[in-house]
């Protein structure tokens, strides 16, 4: 059993921290980095090409990461994969004791940087949750012939998109992961209590019980969270923050300082994390640096989160 | 209807290297109505082709250059007509269909794009990926399978902004079309319904049907 499942299934507050594989096949500085969050987070998650881009596979660093005796999450997009890859790979995955699983949709290729490539997009999230499921319960592959050795045991995961309009959409979704086998939920970046708590609300209206963990984006800029408004679809930064990272920036131009708005970024990441578990809000965080996991130890410090 | 576009002009003519007489034949269904292949594209195919030192020695303009019975008598008029090559202004389908019933190098001069509906004269939109299992019944006769850029059978990725897909910003997101359409119609209880695993075995290709099978011909 993974540490992330350990501790969504105790109650405990879960953290876990995203990591993208490299751009080539030097794989020593996301080794590096996951040696800084042994024992801080209970799962490094590790992404599929996220933004289409393209990069060294998430199966590929998983198994680096269990070797250097990290817990990896496998992120798994269907759009590169048919049904047949994504269970060959969940299946090597297992053979390597990678158990905790993420599942989604993926970003379409034109949106990445290798626009040519094809989208495959045989099964969704909620599909490639659904043919997991049905291969733990049955012990057969996606074409119902029997494993050899019978299923591994697996921890599913998915996404969802807190700030949707409109919002049942996102809700039904949600929904069909639930039902699907997803058992536990991380949300995309939330910036302000009352978005989350408007969706964990909805959550509830809806009946649906699963851990949810609120997504969280440390903000390096004002320029970073104009761009994410205004490009990123499902992530609206509200404009307070902005002007406090501007403010952050000015102070920084008159004392000669480099830093403060990332800085900055940092303390409201780690002080909404802690209001977070404070209040009790939801199951845990997941944090994503984008490139600077390096500063997760830092933020989960200041929000003073142990695992 | 099959929608097809005219291919650059430099690409048809590369393809015509080295011949000089040359044959055309249109269609007068989908071609037509694509302004892609009836009398008047004719025509000015004749024209452009003769412009540049072409000698055109035939045109032949099936009403619909998919259907081989029909293409295969209309084509009776090239016979004997000298013709080194033949232009096809039909669509990937037609085309082929002229070159089953003719003893000569066929060339296309559209691209086939999509099978789709008619809006108006001249404004076509995909509708229909003949992915061989429909779905409509369960989304409100919107298909997403078609009109979400990534296929998406149980709902909205989390890439709209605005209502607008991340792919194609001028298409609609599919999901909240058929979130708005079922809502509208009485069925918002078919959202949480919808296919977790919709299977290709349908999509393999080339297909076949054959209505006669087991009668007498």
């Amino acid at each position: 059993m993974s540490q992330l499942q350990s501790a969504l299934e105790s109650g405990r507050f879960a953290v876990t921290a995203e990591m993208a594989p490299p751009k080539g096949c030097d794989f020593s500085e996301q080794i590096r980095v996951a040696d800084l969050l042994k024992d801080k987070v209970h799962g490094v998650n590790v992404t599929d090409m996220q933004s289409a881009c393209l990069k060294a596979s998430s199966l590929g660093l998983c198994i680096h990461l269990k070797q250097a005796g990290a817990e990896p999450i496998l992120q798994i997009t269907g759009r590169d994969r048919s049904r047949m890859a994504i269970l060959a790979d969940v299946l090597s995955a297992a053979s390597f004791g990678i158990d905790t699983v993420l599942a989604l949709t993926g970003d379409h290729p034109v949106v990445g940087d290798c626009k040519d490539s094809k989208p495959v997009y045989d099964l969704d999230s909620v599909g490639i949750l659904q043919m997991l499921s049905d291969m733990e319960r049955t012990g057969c592959d996606c074409g119902g012939n029997p494993l050899d050795g019978g299923a591994p045991a697996l921890f599913k995961g998915a996404s969802v998109t807190p700030v949707y309009d409109p919002l049942p959409l996102q809700i039904n979704k949600l929904r069909q992961k639930v039902e699907a086998g997803a058992r536990y939920i991380q949300t995309q970046g939330v910036f302000d209590r009352e978005s989350l708590c408007r969706f964990l609300e909805e959550v509830d209206r809806a009946g649906i019980s699963v851990p949810i963990m609120a997504g969280i984006i440390p903000l390096k800029s004002a320029g970073m969270a104009r761009f994410m408004n205004e490009n990123v679809p499902g992530i609206a930064v509200p404009e307070e923050m902005i002007a406090r990272l501007d403010a952050a920036a000015a102070e920084g131009r008159e004392k000669g300082v480099k830093g403060l708005p990332a800085q900055l970024g940092i303390e409201m990441a780690a002080e909404f994390i802690a209001r977070i578990k404070e209040e009790k809000i939801c199951a845990g965080v997941h944090i994503m640096a984008i490139g600077a996991e390096r500063n997760v130890p830092a933020i989960l410090e200041k929000a003073g989160v142990t695992i | 209807m099959i929608i097809t576009e005219k291919k650059p002009a430099e690409e048809l003519l590369a393809m015509l290297s080295g011949v000089r007489k040359v044959a055309l034949v249109g269609c007068g269904n989908c071609a037509a109505a694509c302004q892609t292949g009836g009398e008047k594209e004719v025509a000015e195919m004749k024209q452009f082709l003769e412009e540049r030192g072409f000698e055109v020695v035939g045109t032949v303009l099936p009403d619909e250059c998919c259907h081989k019975m029909l293409v295969k008598r209309d084509l009776r008029a090239l016979k004997d007509s000298g013709a080194e090559a033949v232009v096809g202004l039909a669509c990937g389908d037609g085309v082929q269909t002229v070159a089953d019933n003719i003893q000569l190098p066929v060339y296309p001069a559209n691209n086939t794009v999509f099978l789709g509906q008619v809006e108006r004269v001249g404004i076509f939109h995909e509708y229909c990926r003949m992915c061989g299992d429909c779905v409509l019944g369960e989304t409100g006769g919107i298909c997403p399978v078609t009109r979400c850029a990534k296929s998406l059978v149980n709902g909205p990725c989390g890439g709209q902004k605005n209502g607008k897909c991340e792919v194609c910003p001028d298409n609609d997101c599919a999901w909240i079309l058929i979130y708005n359409r079922l809502q509208a119609t009485g069925q918002a209880e078919k959202l949480g319904r919808t296919r977790r695993t919709k299977g290709y075995s349908g999509a393999y290709y080339p297909k076949h049907v054959n209505l006669r099978e087991g009668k007498k011909a």
